[in-house]
């Protein structure tokens, strides 16, 4: 067995305590995503998808359970090293690109390693410079994201993540408002990084197509995984 | 390409850079308010010291005098306007005067001395005959207690003998100028002839009329002073500081002093008046000025959301995103104080140019004094980062996941 990038044991996420509405989303989730990993997660609406990701990502609090990052407790962690956990390991891929408006393709690639490193660095710029030719957009760096078509954007989004070489990687619907060739374009782009760099992948995504593309699939309904399956190498990949 | 700036730096640039509109309206917004601030302060300080400065110009800042003198002052020129008569009464001197000159100019804050012998005589010239002060002085030690070089029309300030130097009023009145010779009467017929060795102009029209300077010997035997002073004039370093000089000096000698503050009580009551309520203004446009950039700062939060919540989640403290905002503020408050210092030197240009004395000469100086343009900067500085705390704060304490949820 791999060593765990994520290990989740009685997650609980209950939105609302102490108003009158209290939204139960997440009752005691147990997960565990091995390292180099490259799983789908999937369900319907509303089935609490966004707030394990959000959770693993270690964007929000969980209301109990406890949960590990590359053997690391954040359960305990204040919000500076959650912060610095997150940086560390974790890249995110959003459904909407959540690009920065001010900064140009290249500028948004390179941030991570800017807060980082404090600043930018040649060396951030050459990586940046790279990443963006492997996502095909050689020769766009400049572009402010308002000036790129929704799948150039999203690629721009992957390349960030993947800047830091993340040894995890979540991506929140990332093809959800691409079509069909582009999508798989960009799904091909993260199984490529995970083949070459190992980086862990999650993915939440409502196309069967593209889960049935990934090694796992995790299902979640109403706030419970009521399913793991792994997916026999086939033909498709 | 990217300037190699800190994050913090290049986020809050870029931020200010992106947010045109709002960027050009919150620096204008300052560049006004620092504007006003600074032309108000360098015009009324200057209006001031020039008030101040014409005051001073023909007055000791510390006179010393006799006890019983006290409410004899013939020199005093907020009386000045009054007809002093010679009286027959005999004038007293300042009691071992040369002692009291050494202690005065002893003492700290005092940086210039003077003995002089005054009292009141007659000026005669064939049928004129004017009433006049007769100031007997050490010219030397006189010129460092009122800038007489400054005020000469004709001549030197220089006296000997039996010269004597006259206002150009009193020239006038006689019909005499430099080498023409009067003679001075005092009340208990005592005369001499001299020979006027020069002119003064002391920007006063009764002075000018009334003052006539004679050795200090002179005077003293005029006056019947032999060996006497009337009083002794200092100059204080701090003219401020007068007060407390002639304070210390009265309980010293306990002789009569009196400083300008004193004497010139209502103008110096007026002149505080003006810098409370300048006051009161630069502290509203202050606060207006902060108000203005909480507002547009808080504005920018909340536009920017999604931006913090991006950045947060690729691991940038709250504390970082706090600094991106407080240096957006700081940045507008020391460029508006750039701009707003700009304008304030334009306004004081533009405003010397129009407003005139009646004489045709400038009102004040065009320049700004630079330890206005550093205060100010200071200031917007200081009141930049203060009116960027909430927006700031607020921007820390977001929800990254707020953000990054539509
Ligand atoms: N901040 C919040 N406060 C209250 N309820 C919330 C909050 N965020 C999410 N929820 C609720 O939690 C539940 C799960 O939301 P989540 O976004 O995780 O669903 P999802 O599986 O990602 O759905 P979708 O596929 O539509 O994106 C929903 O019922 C939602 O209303
Ligand atoms: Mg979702």
């Amino acid at each position: 067995m791999r060593p765990a990038i994520v290990e989740l044991q009685g997650i609980r996420k209950i939105y609302g305590i102490g108003t009158p509405v209290v939204t139960k989303v997440l009752h005691g989730i147990d997960l565990r995503l091995e390292e180099g990993e490259f799983a789908a997660l999937i369900g319907p609406s509303g089935s609490g998808k966004s707030t394990l990701l959000n959770l693993i990502g270690l964007l929000e609090h969980a209301t109990a359970g406890e949960i590990a990052i590359a053997g690391e407790s954040a359960t305990e962690l204040d919000e500076v090293a959650l912060t610095e956990l997150r940086g560390r390991n974790i890249g995110f891929v959003f459904q909407f690109h959540y690009l920065l408006p001010a900064f140009t393709a290249l500028e948004n690639v390179m941030m991570p390693a800017i807060i980082r490193d404090g600043s930018p660095t040649p060396r951030a710029e050459a990586d940046a410079n790279e990443l963006l030719a492997k996502v095909g957009l050689a020769g766009h760096e400049y572009k402010k994201p308002s000036q790129l078509s929704g799948g150039q954007q999203q690629r721009v989004a992957i390349a960030r993540s993947l800047s830091l070489s993340p040894r995890l990687i979540l991506a929140d619907e990332p093809t959800g408002n691409l079509d069909t060739h582009t999508a798989d374009e960009i799904f091909a782009l993260l199984r490529e990084f995970n083949r070459e760099r190992g980086s862990a992948c999650l993915i939440v995504t409502h196309d069967p197509r593209l889960a049935g593309r990934c090694d796992r699939k995790i299902e979640l309904v109403d706030g419970d995984i009521v399913g793991s399956h792994e997916i026999a190498a086939d033909a498709d990949r | 390409m990217m300037p190699r700036l800190r994050f913090e730096w290049l986020v809050a640039l870029r931020f200010l850079r992106e947010g045109r509109m709002q960027t050009v309206l919150i620096l204008a917004g300052v560049t006004g308010g620092v504007a006003v601030i600074v032309f108000l302060t360098q015009l009324i300080t200057q209006l001031q010291a020039t008030i101040i400065d014409r005051v001073l110009g023909s007055q000791a800042h510390v006179v010393i005098r006799p006890l019983e003198e006290a409410n004899a002052r013939a020199l005093d020129p907020a009386g000045s306007s009054a007809i002093v008569e010679p009286r027959a009464q005999r004038l007293k001197s300042v009691d071992q005067w040369e002692a009291v000159m050494r202690a005065a100019a002893a003492t700290p804050g005092v940086v210039a001395v003077s003995p002089v012998a005054t009292g009141p005589a007659f000026a005669v010239r064939g049928q004129a005959n004017k009433s006049v002060a007769l100031l007997g002085v050490d010219a030397e030690r006189y010129r460092r207690i009122v800038k007489m070089d400054d005020n000469m029309t004709r001549g030197r300030f220089e006296v000997e003998g039996t010269h004597a130097l006259i206002g150009i009023e009193l020239a006038k009145d006689l019909g005499v100028t430099v080498g023409d010779k009067i003679r001075v009467v005092t009340a208990d017929r005592r005369d001499e002839q001299l020979t006027i060795t020069g002119l003064f102009d002391m920007g006063n029209k009764d002075l000018n009329r009334r003052w006539v300077f004679v050795t200090l010997k002179l005077a003293q035997s005029l006056l019947d002073l032999p060996g006497g002073v009337s009083n002794i004039d200092l100059a204080v370093s701090d003219i401020f500081a007068a007060k407390d000089v002639a304070t210390r000096l009265e309980a010293a000698t306990h002789l009569t002093v009196d400083s300008w503050m004193t004497t010139n009580a209502q103008l110096l009551a007026a002149l505080r008046n003006q810098t409370v309520s300048n006051n009161l203004i630069r502290s509203f446009v202050t606060i207006i000025v902060a108000l203005g950039i909480a507002s547009v700062l808080v504005v920018s939060v909340v536009q920017k959301q999604k931006e913090i919540g991006i950045l947060r989640a690729m691991g940038a403290s709250s504390r970082r995103i706090m600094a991106v905002f407080l240096l957006q503020g700081g940045m507008v408050g020391l460029v508006g104080a750039l701009l707003g210092t700009g304008l304030a030197i334009t306004l004081l240009q533009v405003f010397s140019r129009v407003y005139r004395n009646a004489d045709g000469s400038a009102l004040f100086q065009a320049t700004l004094e630079p330890r206005f343009a550093v205060l100010a900067a200071l200031v917007a500085l200081v009141v930049g980062l203060l009116a960027a705390v909430i927006p700031a704060r607020r921007a820390a304490k977001m929800d990254p996941v707020q953000a990054i949820r539509v």
